[in-house]
Protein backbone atom coordinates (compact mmCIF):
# COMPACT_ATOMS: atom_id res chain seq x y z
CA UNK A 1 0.00 0.00 0.00
CA UNK A 2 1.34 3.27 -1.25
CA UNK A 3 0.87 6.19 1.15
CA UNK A 4 2.52 9.54 0.45
CA UNK A 5 -0.08 11.65 1.48
CA UNK A 6 -0.12 13.73 4.46
CA UNK A 7 3.33 11.85 5.33
CA UNK A 8 6.68 13.70 6.43
CA UNK A 9 10.04 12.41 4.99
CA UNK A 10 12.94 12.59 7.46
CA UNK A 11 14.83 9.64 6.32
CA UNK A 12 14.90 7.90 3.43
CA UNK A 13 14.41 4.55 5.23
CA UNK A 14 10.91 6.27 6.07
CA UNK A 15 9.98 4.59 2.60
CA UNK A 16 9.43 1.44 1.33
CA UNK A 17 11.27 -0.05 -2.17
CA UNK A 18 7.74 0.81 -3.94
CA UNK A 19 7.35 4.34 -1.91
CA UNK A 20 10.65 4.83 -3.67
CA UNK A 21 10.03 4.08 -6.89
CA UNK A 22 6.27 6.02 -6.78
CA UNK A 23 8.50 9.22 -6.21
CA UNK A 24 10.68 8.62 -9.21
CA UNK A 25 7.87 7.89 -11.58
CA UNK A 26 6.42 10.94 -10.81
CA UNK A 27 9.26 12.95 -10.87
CA UNK A 28 10.12 11.22 -14.48
CA UNK A 29 6.67 13.20 -15.50
CA UNK A 30 7.63 16.12 -14.08
CA UNK A 31 10.55 15.56 -16.57
CA UNK A 32 8.54 15.80 -19.35
CA UNK A 33 6.26 18.43 -18.10
CA UNK A 34 7.92 20.44 -15.19
CA UNK A 35 5.75 23.31 -15.86
CA UNK A 36 2.36 21.95 -14.06
CA UNK A 37 0.74 24.51 -12.52
CA UNK A 38 -0.47 22.63 -9.64
CA UNK A 39 0.24 24.38 -6.37
CA UNK A 40 -1.24 27.52 -7.14
CA UNK A 41 -3.53 27.66 -3.93
CA UNK A 42 -0.56 26.11 -2.06
CA UNK A 43 2.29 27.75 0.19
CA UNK A 44 4.81 25.98 0.83
CA UNK A 45 7.43 27.23 3.87
CA UNK A 46 11.06 27.00 3.23
CA UNK A 47 13.02 26.98 6.59
CA UNK A 48 16.87 27.23 6.55
CA UNK A 49 18.06 27.09 9.93
CA UNK A 50 21.83 27.00 8.32
CA UNK A 51 22.67 28.41 4.59
CA UNK A 52 22.30 25.48 1.62
CA UNK A 53 21.98 27.67 -1.03
CA UNK A 54 22.34 24.99 -3.52
CA UNK A 55 19.13 23.05 -1.77
CA UNK A 56 17.37 25.73 -1.29
CA UNK A 57 17.33 27.06 -4.53
CA UNK A 58 16.58 23.56 -6.21
CA UNK A 59 13.22 23.69 -3.63
CA UNK A 60 11.95 27.21 -4.38
CA UNK A 61 12.37 26.48 -8.13
CA UNK A 62 10.49 23.36 -7.96
CA UNK A 63 7.88 25.21 -5.91
CA UNK A 64 7.99 28.27 -8.25
CA UNK A 65 7.50 26.45 -11.29
CA UNK A 66 4.11 24.34 -9.90
CA UNK A 67 3.18 27.86 -9.13
CA UNK A 68 3.08 27.71 -5.36
CA UNK A 69 4.54 30.57 -3.31
CA UNK A 70 7.29 30.53 -0.68
CA UNK A 71 7.50 31.81 2.77
CA UNK A 72 10.77 31.26 5.02
CA UNK A 73 14.00 32.07 5.75
CA UNK A 74 17.41 31.47 4.15
CA UNK A 75 19.34 31.26 7.33
CA UNK A 76 18.67 31.76 11.03
CA UNK A 77 20.43 35.16 11.30
CA UNK A 78 17.36 36.68 9.84
CA UNK A 79 14.72 34.68 12.01
CA UNK A 80 13.17 34.81 15.35
CA UNK A 81 15.81 31.83 16.24
CA UNK A 82 18.02 34.23 16.42
CA UNK A 83 15.95 35.54 19.95
CA UNK A 84 16.14 32.32 20.67
CA UNK A 85 12.71 30.82 19.91
CA UNK A 86 12.64 27.12 20.45
CA UNK A 87 12.47 24.70 17.36
CA UNK A 88 9.10 23.81 18.25
CA UNK A 89 7.41 27.22 18.65
CA UNK A 90 8.64 27.98 15.37
CA UNK A 91 7.19 24.82 13.64
CA UNK A 92 4.13 25.79 15.46
CA UNK A 93 4.00 29.30 14.28
CA UNK A 94 4.73 28.48 10.66
CA UNK A 95 2.63 25.35 10.69
CA UNK A 96 0.02 27.95 10.52
CA UNK A 97 0.37 29.41 7.45
CA UNK A 98 1.53 26.78 5.20
CA UNK A 99 0.73 23.37 3.64
CA UNK A 100 4.20 21.93 3.91
CA UNK A 101 7.19 22.61 5.67
CA UNK A 102 10.78 22.38 4.10
CA UNK A 103 13.08 22.67 6.61
CA UNK A 104 16.91 22.34 7.11
CA UNK A 105 18.82 22.63 10.38
CA UNK A 106 21.98 21.88 11.84
CA UNK A 107 20.92 19.72 14.63
CA UNK A 108 21.19 15.91 14.24
CA UNK A 109 17.17 14.62 14.47
CA UNK A 110 16.10 18.18 14.30
CA UNK A 111 13.30 17.07 11.34
CA UNK A 112 12.41 13.84 12.93
CA UNK A 113 11.58 16.13 16.36
CA UNK A 114 10.12 18.43 13.91
CA UNK A 115 7.61 15.82 12.18
CA UNK A 116 7.01 14.05 15.59
CA UNK A 117 5.40 18.28 17.03
CA UNK A 118 3.76 19.65 13.27
CA UNK A 119 0.71 19.09 12.08
CA UNK A 120 1.59 19.79 8.64
CA UNK A 121 4.12 17.47 6.96
CA UNK A 122 7.82 18.36 7.24
CA UNK A 123 10.61 17.26 4.20
CA UNK A 124 14.02 16.99 5.82
CA UNK A 125 16.19 19.09 3.47
CA UNK A 126 19.24 17.85 5.73
CA UNK A 127 19.46 17.47 9.54
CA UNK A 128 23.46 17.90 10.55
CA UNK A 129 25.21 15.13 9.78
CA UNK A 130 21.94 13.15 9.69
CA UNK A 131 20.06 12.56 6.82
CA UNK A 132 19.21 14.47 3.19
CA UNK A 133 16.66 12.02 1.53
CA UNK A 134 16.02 14.95 -1.00
CA UNK A 135 19.59 13.99 -2.25
CA UNK A 136 19.09 10.31 -1.73
CA UNK A 137 15.72 10.30 -3.94
CA UNK A 138 18.07 12.65 -6.55
CA UNK A 139 20.97 10.24 -6.82
CA UNK A 140 18.67 7.34 -7.24
CA UNK A 141 16.28 9.07 -10.01
CA UNK A 142 19.93 9.61 -11.82
CA UNK A 143 20.78 6.30 -11.58
CA UNK A 144 17.41 4.39 -12.54
CA UNK A 145 17.77 6.92 -15.90
CA UNK A 146 21.43 6.06 -16.86
CA UNK A 147 21.39 2.96 -16.31
CA UNK A 148 17.44 2.04 -17.22
CA UNK A 149 16.84 0.46 -13.89
CA UNK A 150 17.73 0.34 -10.16
CA UNK A 151 18.65 -3.45 -9.63
CA UNK A 152 21.46 -5.09 -9.75
CA UNK A 153 23.67 -2.27 -10.06
CA UNK A 154 27.73 -2.11 -9.58
CA UNK A 155 27.99 1.13 -7.37
CA UNK A 156 31.11 2.05 -6.40
CA UNK A 157 31.15 4.60 -3.58
CA UNK A 158 34.44 6.93 -3.47
CA UNK A 159 35.95 9.00 -0.67
CA UNK A 160 34.82 10.02 2.33
CA UNK A 161 32.69 6.87 3.50
CA UNK A 162 33.09 7.46 7.15
CA UNK A 163 31.39 10.55 7.49
CA UNK A 164 29.51 11.19 4.38
CA UNK A 165 25.96 11.14 4.93
CA UNK A 166 24.66 10.71 1.30
CA UNK A 167 27.13 7.60 0.94
CA UNK A 168 25.01 6.23 3.94
CA UNK A 169 21.44 6.89 2.86
CA UNK A 170 22.12 5.65 -0.78
CA UNK A 171 23.91 2.42 0.48
CA UNK A 172 20.49 1.97 2.83
CA UNK A 173 18.21 2.96 -0.28
CA UNK A 174 20.45 0.45 -3.15
CA UNK A 175 20.14 -2.32 -0.54
CA UNK A 176 16.50 -2.50 -1.17
CA UNK A 177 17.49 -2.67 -4.65
CA UNK A 178 20.13 -5.34 -4.74
CA UNK A 179 23.46 -3.55 -5.56
CA UNK A 180 26.65 -4.53 -5.17
CA UNK A 181 28.83 -2.09 -3.46
CA UNK A 182 32.40 -1.70 -4.38
CA UNK A 183 33.63 0.61 -1.32
CA UNK A 184 36.84 3.23 -2.00
CA UNK A 185 38.53 5.14 0.61
CA UNK A 186 41.80 5.61 2.37
CA UNK A 187 42.00 3.54 5.68
CA UNK A 188 40.97 5.46 8.53
CA UNK A 189 37.59 6.70 6.15
CA UNK A 190 35.83 3.32 5.85
CA UNK A 191 32.03 3.11 5.73
CA UNK A 192 31.51 2.37 9.34
CA UNK A 193 29.79 -0.86 10.54
CA UNK A 194 26.58 0.25 11.10
CA UNK A 195 26.24 1.26 7.59
CA UNK A 196 27.84 -2.52 6.23
CA UNK A 197 25.41 -4.08 8.75
CA UNK A 198 22.26 -2.55 6.27
CA UNK A 199 24.16 -4.67 3.32
CA UNK A 200 24.98 -7.46 5.46
CA UNK A 201 21.52 -7.43 6.52
CA UNK A 202 19.95 -7.20 2.81
CA UNK A 203 22.31 -10.26 2.00
CA UNK A 204 24.19 -8.53 0.00
CA UNK A 205 28.02 -8.30 -0.84
CA UNK A 206 30.10 -5.26 -0.22
CA UNK A 207 34.27 -5.27 -0.94
CA UNK A 208 36.50 -2.57 -0.35
CA UNK A 209 39.18 -0.85 -1.72
CA UNK A 210 42.00 1.86 -1.32
CA UNK A 211 42.50 2.46 -4.80
CA UNK A 212 40.39 4.21 -7.34
CA UNK A 213 42.03 2.61 -10.39
CA UNK A 214 40.79 -1.16 -9.33
CA UNK A 215 36.82 -0.50 -9.30
CA UNK A 216 36.88 1.64 -12.69
CA UNK A 217 36.54 -1.42 -15.43
CA UNK A 218 33.35 -2.79 -13.65
CA UNK A 219 31.27 -0.46 -12.32
CA UNK A 220 28.41 0.77 -13.63
CA UNK A 221 27.92 3.58 -11.11
CA UNK A 222 31.27 6.32 -9.98
CA UNK A 223 29.58 7.96 -6.97
CA UNK A 224 32.70 10.69 -6.10
CA UNK A 225 32.49 12.60 -2.70
CA UNK A 226 34.44 15.31 -1.14
CA UNK A 227 36.71 14.82 1.57
CA UNK A 228 35.14 17.60 4.18
CA UNK A 229 37.94 18.82 6.47
CA UNK A 230 35.33 20.20 8.85
CA UNK A 231 34.15 16.95 9.60
CA UNK A 232 38.19 16.16 11.10
CA UNK A 233 38.71 16.21 14.81
CA UNK A 234 42.58 16.38 13.70
CA UNK A 235 43.30 19.12 11.13
CA UNK A 236 46.82 17.12 10.37
CA UNK A 237 44.83 13.48 9.54
CA UNK A 238 42.61 15.72 7.15
CA UNK A 239 46.26 16.99 4.87
CA UNK A 240 47.15 13.48 4.93
CA UNK A 241 43.65 12.34 3.26
CA UNK A 242 42.37 14.98 1.52
CA UNK A 243 43.53 14.46 -2.22
CA UNK A 244 43.15 10.88 -2.12
CA UNK A 245 41.42 10.45 -5.32
CA UNK A 246 41.34 12.61 -8.10
CA UNK A 247 39.43 10.80 -11.23
CA UNK A 248 41.05 12.12 -14.33
CA UNK A 249 39.36 11.61 -17.82
CA UNK A 250 42.01 9.42 -19.05
CA UNK A 251 41.08 6.89 -16.34
CA UNK A 252 37.70 6.78 -17.67
CA UNK A 253 39.37 4.74 -20.76
CA UNK A 254 38.63 1.26 -19.81
CA UNK A 255 35.53 1.76 -18.19
CA UNK A 256 32.28 0.46 -19.36
CA UNK A 257 30.09 1.82 -22.01
CA UNK A 258 27.34 2.55 -19.29
CA UNK A 259 29.17 3.85 -16.35
CA UNK A 260 28.55 7.01 -15.53
CA UNK A 261 30.27 9.78 -12.66
CA UNK A 262 27.87 10.66 -10.24
CA UNK A 263 29.07 13.52 -7.17
CA UNK A 264 26.69 15.08 -5.08
CA UNK A 265 28.58 18.70 -5.36
CA UNK A 266 29.98 20.91 -4.61
CA UNK A 267 33.33 19.19 -5.71
CA UNK A 268 36.88 20.49 -4.68
CA UNK A 269 39.75 18.79 -6.23
CA UNK A 270 38.20 14.83 -6.58
CA UNK A 271 36.80 15.40 -10.43
CA UNK A 272 39.20 16.81 -12.71
CA UNK A 273 37.54 19.43 -14.59
CA UNK A 274 39.21 17.58 -17.90
CA UNK A 275 36.50 14.74 -16.69
CA UNK A 276 33.95 17.64 -17.04
CA UNK A 277 32.79 17.21 -21.30
CA UNK A 278 33.17 13.63 -21.49
CA UNK A 279 29.54 11.76 -21.73
CA UNK A 280 30.12 9.47 -19.23
CA UNK A 281 29.91 12.57 -16.58
CA UNK A 282 26.89 13.02 -14.98
CA UNK A 283 26.65 15.30 -12.34
CA UNK A 284 25.24 17.99 -13.27
CA UNK A 285 22.22 16.77 -14.87
CA UNK A 286 22.29 15.01 -11.63
CA UNK A 287 21.53 18.25 -10.10
CA UNK A 288 19.12 19.28 -12.37
CA UNK A 289 17.36 16.24 -11.58
CA UNK A 290 16.79 17.44 -8.48
CA UNK A 291 14.03 19.91 -9.14
CA UNK A 292 11.98 16.93 -10.59
CA UNK A 293 12.31 15.02 -7.55
CA UNK A 294 11.91 17.35 -5.15
CA UNK A 295 7.80 18.69 -7.17
CA UNK A 296 7.06 14.53 -7.20
CA UNK A 297 7.78 15.04 -3.96
CA UNK A 298 5.71 18.00 -2.74
CA UNK A 299 2.69 16.98 -5.41
CA UNK A 300 2.76 13.59 -3.63
CA UNK A 301 2.46 14.15 -0.28
CA UNK A 302 0.18 17.15 -0.44
CA UNK A 303 -1.40 14.52 -2.20
CA UNK A 304 -1.71 16.14 -6.02
CA UNK A 305 -0.07 13.51 -7.42
CA UNK A 306 -0.73 9.53 -6.76
CA UNK B 1 28.14 -28.71 49.31
CA UNK B 2 29.49 -26.55 46.79
CA UNK B 3 26.25 -24.34 46.33
CA UNK B 4 26.10 -23.80 50.11
CA UNK B 5 29.89 -22.22 49.90
CA UNK B 6 29.20 -20.09 47.16
CA UNK B 7 26.32 -19.04 49.03
CA UNK B 8 28.31 -18.17 52.23
CA UNK B 9 30.77 -15.63 50.16
CA UNK B 10 28.03 -12.81 50.43
CA UNK B 11 25.67 -13.29 53.01
CA UNK B 12 21.73 -14.23 52.51
CA UNK B 13 19.15 -11.54 53.27
CA UNK B 14 15.54 -12.59 54.88
CA UNK B 15 13.25 -9.73 52.05
CA UNK B 16 14.65 -8.02 49.29
CA UNK B 17 16.07 -8.47 45.97
CA UNK B 18 19.31 -10.32 44.14
CA UNK B 19 21.11 -9.40 41.23
CA UNK B 20 22.85 -11.90 39.93
CA UNK B 21 25.01 -12.81 37.25
CA UNK B 22 26.94 -9.54 36.66
CA UNK B 23 29.49 -9.07 34.71
CA UNK B 24 32.31 -8.25 37.11
CA UNK B 25 33.38 -5.17 35.43
CA UNK B 26 29.84 -3.87 35.66
CA UNK B 27 29.30 -4.49 39.54
CA UNK B 28 30.20 -1.04 40.49
CA UNK B 29 28.07 0.55 37.92
CA UNK B 30 24.90 -1.31 38.56
CA UNK B 31 25.48 -0.06 42.43
CA UNK B 32 25.87 2.96 41.67
CA UNK B 33 23.30 3.50 38.90
CA UNK B 34 20.73 2.25 41.13
CA UNK B 35 22.11 4.81 43.56
CA UNK B 36 22.25 2.30 46.44
CA UNK B 37 24.68 4.30 48.52
CA UNK B 38 21.10 6.31 49.46
CA UNK B 39 19.74 2.72 50.70
CA UNK B 40 18.98 2.27 54.57
CA UNK B 41 18.87 -0.77 54.54
CA UNK B 42 21.55 -3.83 54.26
CA UNK B 43 23.02 -4.14 51.16
CA UNK B 44 25.96 -6.74 49.98
CA UNK B 45 27.92 -6.52 46.83
CA UNK B 46 30.19 -9.11 45.97
CA UNK B 47 32.75 -9.36 43.04
CA UNK B 48 35.19 -11.29 41.00
CA UNK B 49 33.18 -14.46 42.18
CA UNK B 50 33.54 -17.86 40.20
CA UNK B 51 30.88 -18.30 37.62
CA UNK B 52 30.40 -21.31 35.27
CA UNK B 53 28.81 -18.91 32.77
CA UNK B 54 30.66 -15.85 33.16
CA UNK B 55 33.79 -16.86 34.41
CA UNK B 56 33.86 -14.26 37.26
CA UNK B 57 30.71 -12.50 38.20
CA UNK B 58 29.37 -9.79 40.49
CA UNK B 59 26.20 -9.87 42.76
CA UNK B 60 24.14 -7.47 44.50
CA UNK B 61 21.70 -8.23 47.26
CA UNK B 62 19.71 -5.69 48.70
CA UNK B 63 17.44 -5.99 51.75
CA UNK B 64 14.09 -4.60 51.79
CA UNK B 65 13.66 -3.62 48.15
CA UNK B 66 12.15 -4.55 45.32
CA UNK B 67 12.28 -3.07 41.63
CA UNK B 68 10.15 -0.96 39.49
CA UNK B 69 10.37 -1.35 35.82
CA UNK B 70 12.51 1.80 35.10
CA UNK B 71 15.12 0.77 37.33
CA UNK B 72 15.02 -2.54 35.78
CA UNK B 73 15.00 -0.84 32.35
CA UNK B 74 18.88 0.74 34.12
CA UNK B 75 20.19 -2.58 35.06
CA UNK B 76 19.51 -4.40 31.60
CA UNK B 77 21.17 -1.36 29.92
CA UNK B 78 24.37 -1.86 31.96
CA UNK B 79 24.13 -5.90 32.64
CA UNK B 80 22.11 -7.24 30.36
CA UNK B 81 23.31 -10.39 31.06
CA UNK B 82 21.90 -10.61 34.61
CA UNK B 83 19.19 -12.14 36.59
CA UNK B 84 16.65 -10.59 39.15
CA UNK B 85 15.86 -13.09 42.26
CA UNK B 86 13.35 -11.80 44.26
CA UNK B 87 13.44 -13.00 48.09
CA UNK B 88 10.77 -13.78 50.84
CA UNK B 89 11.40 -15.24 54.29
CA UNK B 90 15.06 -16.30 53.08
CA UNK B 91 13.16 -18.47 49.94
CA UNK B 92 13.73 -17.51 46.08
CA UNK B 93 9.71 -16.57 45.01
CA UNK B 94 11.22 -15.11 41.33
CA UNK B 95 14.18 -15.73 39.35
CA UNK B 96 14.19 -14.15 36.17
CA UNK B 97 16.71 -13.53 33.42
CA UNK B 98 16.96 -9.48 33.03
CA UNK B 99 15.29 -8.77 29.39
CA UNK B 100 16.29 -5.40 27.98
CA UNK B 101 13.44 -3.17 26.68
CA UNK B 102 12.92 -2.63 22.77
CA UNK B 103 12.83 1.41 23.31
CA UNK B 104 14.27 3.45 26.28
CA UNK B 105 12.76 6.97 26.89
CA UNK B 106 13.82 9.44 28.92
CA UNK B 107 16.62 8.34 31.18
CA UNK B 108 19.71 8.11 28.94
CA UNK B 109 21.52 10.71 27.59
CA UNK B 110 22.23 10.72 23.32
CA UNK B 111 26.22 10.74 23.37
CA UNK B 112 25.71 12.96 20.42
CA UNK B 113 26.31 16.83 21.24
CA UNK B 114 24.93 17.62 17.84
CA UNK B 115 21.57 15.59 18.75
CA UNK B 116 18.44 17.80 18.45
CA UNK B 117 17.77 16.50 22.42
CA UNK B 118 21.06 17.49 23.77
CA UNK B 119 20.17 21.29 22.44
CA UNK B 120 16.47 21.44 23.03
CA UNK B 121 13.63 20.52 25.07
CA UNK B 122 13.32 16.79 23.92
CA UNK B 123 12.98 13.53 25.77
CA UNK B 124 15.51 11.40 24.50
CA UNK B 125 14.00 7.95 23.12
CA UNK B 126 16.41 5.00 22.08
CA UNK B 127 15.77 2.11 20.02
CA UNK B 128 17.80 -1.26 21.38
CA UNK B 129 19.41 -3.59 18.93
CA UNK B 130 21.69 -6.20 18.37
CA UNK B 131 24.53 -5.59 16.46
CA UNK B 132 26.43 -8.55 14.20
CA UNK B 133 29.17 -8.79 17.15
CA UNK B 134 25.94 -9.82 19.51
CA UNK B 135 26.72 -6.31 20.94
CA UNK B 136 23.24 -4.41 22.38
CA UNK B 137 23.61 -0.81 20.64
CA UNK B 138 21.31 1.83 21.52
CA UNK B 139 20.12 3.62 18.21
CA UNK B 140 18.72 7.51 19.09
CA UNK B 141 15.41 7.96 17.36
CA UNK B 142 16.60 11.37 16.72
CA UNK B 143 19.85 11.42 15.39
CA UNK B 144 20.40 7.84 14.32
CA UNK B 145 23.18 7.55 15.87
CA UNK B 146 24.11 4.54 17.71
CA UNK B 147 25.89 3.94 20.95
CA UNK B 148 27.30 0.79 22.82
CA UNK B 149 26.88 0.31 26.64
CA UNK B 150 30.00 1.97 27.62
CA UNK B 151 28.56 5.68 26.12
CA UNK B 152 25.02 5.07 28.04
CA UNK B 153 24.96 8.05 30.56
CA UNK B 154 21.64 8.26 32.63
CA UNK B 155 19.58 11.84 32.96
ZN1 LIG C 1 20.64 11.50 19.36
Amino acid sequence: MIQLKNRSLVSITDYSKEEIIKVLDIAEEFEKNPRQKILSDYVIASLFFEPSTRTRLSFESAVQYLGGRIIGFASADTSSVRKGESLKDTILTVSNYSDLIVMRNPLDGSARFASEVSPVPIINAGDGANQHPTQCLLDLYSIRKTQGTLENIQIALVGDLKYGRTVHSLVQALSKFNATFHLVSPEILKLPSAVKKWIKDAGLEYYQYTELADVIPFADILYMTRIQGERFPDPIEYEQVKNSYVLENKMLDKSKDNLRVLHPLPRVNEIHENVDSNPKAYYFQQAQNGVYVRQALIAAILGLKE
Amino acid sequence: MSDKRTELKVSAIRRGTVIDHIRSESTFRVFQILNLEDVKDQVYLGTNLESKKLGKKGIIKISGKSFVSSEINKIALVAPEATLIEIEEYEIVKKEKIVPPDTITKIVKCVNPKCVTNNQNVETKFNIVTDYHGQMKLVCHYCEKSMTQKDIFFI
